[in-house]
């Protein structure tokens, strides 16, 4: 379990996220949603510590993570994977090296044993044949699902994944979409993503908090987000005339 | 205060980028890869640019030499000494800022703005140390063999250029450059070639790991890499043949 406390965080001057408080729970797909702009990567990259809040406390597991220095921090990191939202694939190495390097980085396994894991990670993806490939010539949902392979190669306890299906066709989207709860579900991970598709929130969304303006907007289940009352989040998930349709009946 | 800031901060990026590694092995796979890049790499354009550059240096000199007071093997002392001293080690230099210092920002630059050193980061590698480091060990590893390379072929370039249009003979030209050498001159021309490469990776280094925005910003810090690395060359240049040869 992941427990925000209050953060907040500006930029220049300009206030980006205030007083967000919630927690993200172990095991499910915790959905973070809100428009282009709303500070859902901003959230995500303070909870990972490439960005530091500015006040407020993030607790992972009851364990203080906010204020941290980077040697402090050096336990956390094997147990974090983070998806990018391009993917962010080392160009230099090719899809095994790129899943590798986090295991070089954090173990003493033999190369033996790091094949072994890539390839159990890879064929986890559904990623079968591609390991001297270079990110170049990997299409964009083959490139999610070496990111996606690469952030749980160490096994990690948390996953962060900053709208994982953005550029993808729906139908590729809903299957990675369904990849990451699989995930989730079958090792116990407490896993973040941040989407504006309303595709993935039916889908897979947990518990969904809608971010609006830097602030937290609203806070509920999948069920709940249907009948919400909530102005400014049906006009965010009901955008569109179909939605709007499907809303009234 | 513009270049105040950026001051300031390579400073701060050279103080974080100086810790002790996390990984040896990261380090030391980087540190072979840009060896290859920079040395394999510069070869070429080198060696082409040297030939030309002690040709023309040659030529220039005969050219210039009208007193006939004035030995021929004089030709092969100017043209010896003025590659030795300046032309291999800086103006190399300068054709090396514009090849590596650009492929460096646009490196640096491109994982920049695509979450590759985020993603670095994600895992507890200081991104900075881990991109950087290796690059500036093989620069200055490397490029003190690239300049002396060019030394040879600048010298044997003259030497081709002056002979084949027969105005000096192979024999004055040869005795010129063995004549009066001073042995001090190779170290000078190596100490600045070490200043050069470290300006040259660092400022390129960090042009591209302070990129914001997308793929034009990148192109545009690729630019500054080569035109501040340029000019800190010759800034550097004149203020180390100042300390050092007067
Ligand atoms: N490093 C930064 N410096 C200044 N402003 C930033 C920075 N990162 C993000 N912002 C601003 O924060 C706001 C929220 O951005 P972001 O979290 O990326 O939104 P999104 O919800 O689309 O992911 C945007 O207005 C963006 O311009
Ligand atoms: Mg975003």
């Amino acid at each position: 379990m992941i427990e925000l406390k209050n953060i907040s965080k500006g930029f220049n001057g300009r206030s980006i996220l205030s007083n967000v408080s919630t927690s993200f729970e172990k095991g499910h797909v915790n959905l973070v949603i809100g428009g282009s702009g709303s500070g859902k990567t901003v959230m995500m990259k303070c909870m990972v510590g490439l960005v530091e809040v500015d006040s407020g406390e993030i607790i992972y597991d009851g364990k203080q993570f906010s204020g941290l220095s980077r040697k402090e921090r050096k336990p956390f990191r094997q147990e974090i994977g983070m998806v990018f939202q391009g993917g962010a694939l080392f160009d230099s190495l090719n899809v095994e090296q790129n899943v590798m390097f986090p295991l070089s980085m954090f173990t003493n396994q033999t190369l033996e044993e790091k094949l072994e894991r890539v390839n159990f990670c890879l064929r986890r993806v559904n990623l079968v044949n591609s390991n001297k490939l270079s990110p170049s010539e990997l299409s964009g949902g083959m490139k999610k699902r070496v990111a996606i392979a690469r952030a749980i190669a160490t096994k990690p306890d948390y996953l962060f994944c900053d709208e994982p299906n953005s550029g993808l066709d729906p139908r590729t989207s809903i299957v990675i979409d369904n990849l990451l709860k699989e995930i989730t579900e079958e090792y116990n991970i407490t896993t973040i993503m941040n989407t504006h598709d309303m595709n993935s929130v039916l889908e897979v969304g947990d518990k969904i908090l809608f971010l609006h303006q830097g602030k937290k907007w609203w806070e509920g289940t999948v069920e709940d987000i249907l009948r919400t009352e909530n102005q400014e989040l049906n006009d965010f998930i009901f955008a569109s005339k179909l939605a709007k349709g499907i809303k009234k009946h | 205060m513009n270049w105040l800031f950026h001051l300031g901060r390579y400073w701060v990026f050279m103080k974080e980028m100086f810790t002790r590694p996390e990984k040896y092995s990261l380090y030391w796979k980087q540190f072979i890869r840009e060896l290859n890049n920079f040395g394999w790499g510069s070869l070429g354009i080198v060696a082409l640019t040297s030939v030309f550059m002690g040709a023309v240096i040659t030529i220039q000199t005969i050219y210039n030499l009208v007193n006939p007071l004035v030995p021929m093997t004089a030709v092969g002392i100017v043209a010896r000494d003025s590659i030795i001293l300046e032309f291999s080690p800086t103006m190399m230099s300068l054709v090396l800022a514009g090849k590596i210092g650009s492929s460096i920002a646009s490196e640096i630059g491109t994982m920049r703005v695509s979450e590759q050193i985020d993603a670095l980061e994600i895992m507890g590698i200081n991104s900075s140390a881990y991109l950087v480091l290796p690059k500036i060990f093989a620069a200055i590893f490397i490029f003190p063999f690239v300049v002396i390379i060019s030394m040879f072929l600048g010298i044997f370039g003259g030497w081709v250029a002056g002979t084949a249009a027969g105005v000096i003979s192979s024999t004055d030209y040869i005795m010129g450059i063995q004549d009066s050498f001073v042995p001090f001159n190779i170290t000078f021309a190596i100490i600045k070639t070490l200043t050069f490469a470290y300006l040259i990776t660092t400022v390129s280094a960090y042009q591209g790991y302070y990129t914001g925005g997308g793929a034009l910003e990148v192109g545009q810090s690729s630019t500054n890499a080569v035109v501040y690395s340029s000019i800190l060359i010759l800034i550097f240049d004149y203020v180390l043949t100042q300390l050092i040869l007067t």
